[in-house]
């Protein structure tokens, strides 16, 4: 049975010039246990549906959908409370920018520490020790002193990796990672996204991680959906997404990817919608 | 006989120090950002730098575009040693060189339409008149893939792709010799990357033109680079032509760059999806 399971999602924007319709009719499902990546280039509508979910978007959105269930409750109907209880400890999230998603005020032990007393109800002792063994679990060397440390005297691939250890602390069975690696080196790109699936894997989660880098898709997902401008192009497990893929954007997608390059001009995505006449 | 030529571009044990100062705490210090770099570009061709964020590459594409100035070794433009720390370039040496920065949502003014961005560097530069001027723009508009009647439109009326079109444009005014592009695709999606990519390649065939190109994408290298240079806290670790680098990586940091570097190839996806089924269904059963 699904985790997630989202039935023709539309999210619109009122803007000054009228309404702006950034999500249209997808549909997402995510089962337990299962890596789920959300595929798609700037303006595609790939965050904005998991926004949806979190509840994190502004009053100017109106969100529609048949169904939007998560563990057969209806997120839609749940009150404040509910939903505070659900979001942020069965279902957490991590976002792009990791020193910017941390308050700078703050040490980053204290920022752990909240969530584990406010989440979980843990005192003041437990959550440091807890606090300690989540900066372990995540691959934070000197963990002792790192917890007193800033956000700025972390570096970037560190304060994902708080992010993380934040995300995991309430034991969640889903988490949403949003370009989680886009802003970091490509070799501690490789660590964090080993890490997300070795937490994966351990803990049992569900992982939706929304990204725009087929490269990223191919080392991690188990299915993938493709989405452009706020519409699904395709749904597929990942091998047969890579070995055959079926939408013409999804071909597109592909052999932009200069790696693929055969000739002296990389294939562009209109080149492709002009073949298939669309 | 390409090697005899002059090289468009040299450099010779470029060092670059940057002072940190000092508080109540601690003591001011130097920090080596550069601790000596070697190169050479020829007429025509593309060296790609490549590294981390911190390794230095910034620093040298700025300072082969004139912008700062190395605090030891040699700067060579076809031939000519280059201080901009005793002479401030003039308008014949920065006609020779310029630069495509990565961000083209910071690197235009929003308050400057873009046929005013494109005939800036003739204004600062040359004595064309304003009638060619503009001839001159609205030709590079359509050079770049826009359209002459873009000429009075803002920055902000266009997407990333159109918007590095434009600072593509902007330093293609002067007619250089040199493009020093830094990280001139990692702010763009993947399918506007290859259209820039395609346009780059295009100018190149077309002026002539020499890139030095920065980035910290090897695929974006392998496309598009003759030589390549690989650099890690301030040092060139390994440089070579790019079919030997790709090839084989010497150096334990390239080769730690080509590890981390997600593979799309189909059979690497299937090992790692079986693996994967054997893992749960050892843990099912």
């Amino acid at each position: 049975m699904a985790l997630l399971n989202i039935r023709n999602l539309t999210v619109k924007f009122a803007t000054a010039t009228g309404s702006f319709t950034a999500v249209d009719g997808i549909d997402v499902h995510v089962d337990r246990g299962e890596v789920l990546a959300i595929v798609g280039e700037s303006g595609s509508g790939k965050s904005v549906s998991m926004l949806a979910v979190m509840g994190l978007l502004p009053d100017t959105a109106t969100i529609t959908a048949d169904e939007m269930t998560y563990d057969g409750r209806d997120i839609s109907k749940l009150s404040k409370a509910e939903r505070r209880r659900l979001i942020g400890r069965e279902i957490t999230m991590i976002f792009q920018e990791p020193i910017a998603s941390l308050n700078p005020s703050f040490t980053v032990g204290f920022q752990i520490e909240e969530v584990l007393r406010l989440n979980l109800g843990l005192g003041r002792k437990e959550a440091h020790a807890r606090a300690l063994e989540l900066f372990r679990a995540v691959g934070i060397p000197e963990p002792e002193v790192k917890i007193r440390a800033y956000p700025h005297q972390l570096s970037g691939g560190q304060c994902q990796r708080v992010m993380i250890a934040i995300a995991i602390a309430s034991n969640p069975r889903l988490l949403i990672a949003d370009e989680p690696t886009t802003a970091l080196d490509v070799t501690i790109q490789k660590q964090i996204l080993d890490l997300l699936m070795k937490l994966q894997e351990d803990y049992g989660m569900a992982l939706i991680l929304i990204t725009h880098d087929m490269g990223v898709v191919a080392e991690t997902a188990d299915r993938v959906v493709v989405q452009y401008k706020g519409k699904k192009m395709e749904e597929a497990e990942v091998l047969n997404l890579f070995e055959a893929p079926q939408h013409p954007y999804t071909r597109a997608l592909l052999s932009a990817l200069p790696e693929h390059a055969t000739g002296d001009r990389l294939p562009t995505v209109s080149d492709f919608f002009q073949q298939a006449g669309a | 006989m390409m090697g005899q030529d002059i090289p468009v571009v040299e450099g010779r044990a470029i060092v670059r120090d940057y002072h940190v100062p000092g508080s109540i705490f601690a003591r001011g210090r130097d920090v080596r950002a550069l601790k000596g770099i070697d190169f050479r570009v020829d007429k025509g061709k593309t060296l790609a730098i490549v590294g981390e964020s911190g390794s230095g590459k910034s620093t040298l594409a700025r300072i082969i575009a004139l912008i700062d100035a190395p605090t030891g070794g040699e700067l060579r433009i076809a031939g000519e040693a280059v201080d901009i720390h005793r002479r401030r370039p003039g308008p014949a040496l920065r006609s020779k060189v310029q630069m495509v920065f990565q961000n083209p949502y910071g690197s235009l003014n929003p308050r400057q339409k873009v046929g005013d961005v494109l005939m800036e560097p003739l204004v600062i530069n040359t004595s064309i008149p304003a009638t060619e001027r503009r001839d001159r723009a609205e030709a590079m508009l359509k050079k770049v893939g826009l359209q002459p009647e873009h000429f009075n439109r803002y920055p902000h009326m266009f997407s990333g792709g159109q918007r590095q079109r434009i600072a593509i444009a902007r330093a293609l005014m002067l007619n250089p010799s040199l493009l020093v592009l830094d990280e001139p695709v990692s702010a763009l999606d993947l399918s506007v990357q290859a259209q820039v990519l395609n346009l780059l390649a295009d100018l190149q065939d077309e002026f002539e033109l020499t890139y030095v190109f920065v980035s910290h994408d090897l695929s974006v290298v392998r496309y598009i680079a003759d030589d390549v240079m690989v650099i890690s806290k301030g040092e060139a670790v390994e440089q070579g032509s790019r079919e030997a680098l790709f090839a084989n990586p010497q150096h334990p940091y390239t080769q730690s760059l080509f590890a981390a570097t997600p593979v799309t190839d189909v059979e690497a996806i299937r090992t790692r999806v079986a693996r994967r089924k054997a893992a749960r269904a050892a843990v099912a059963g």
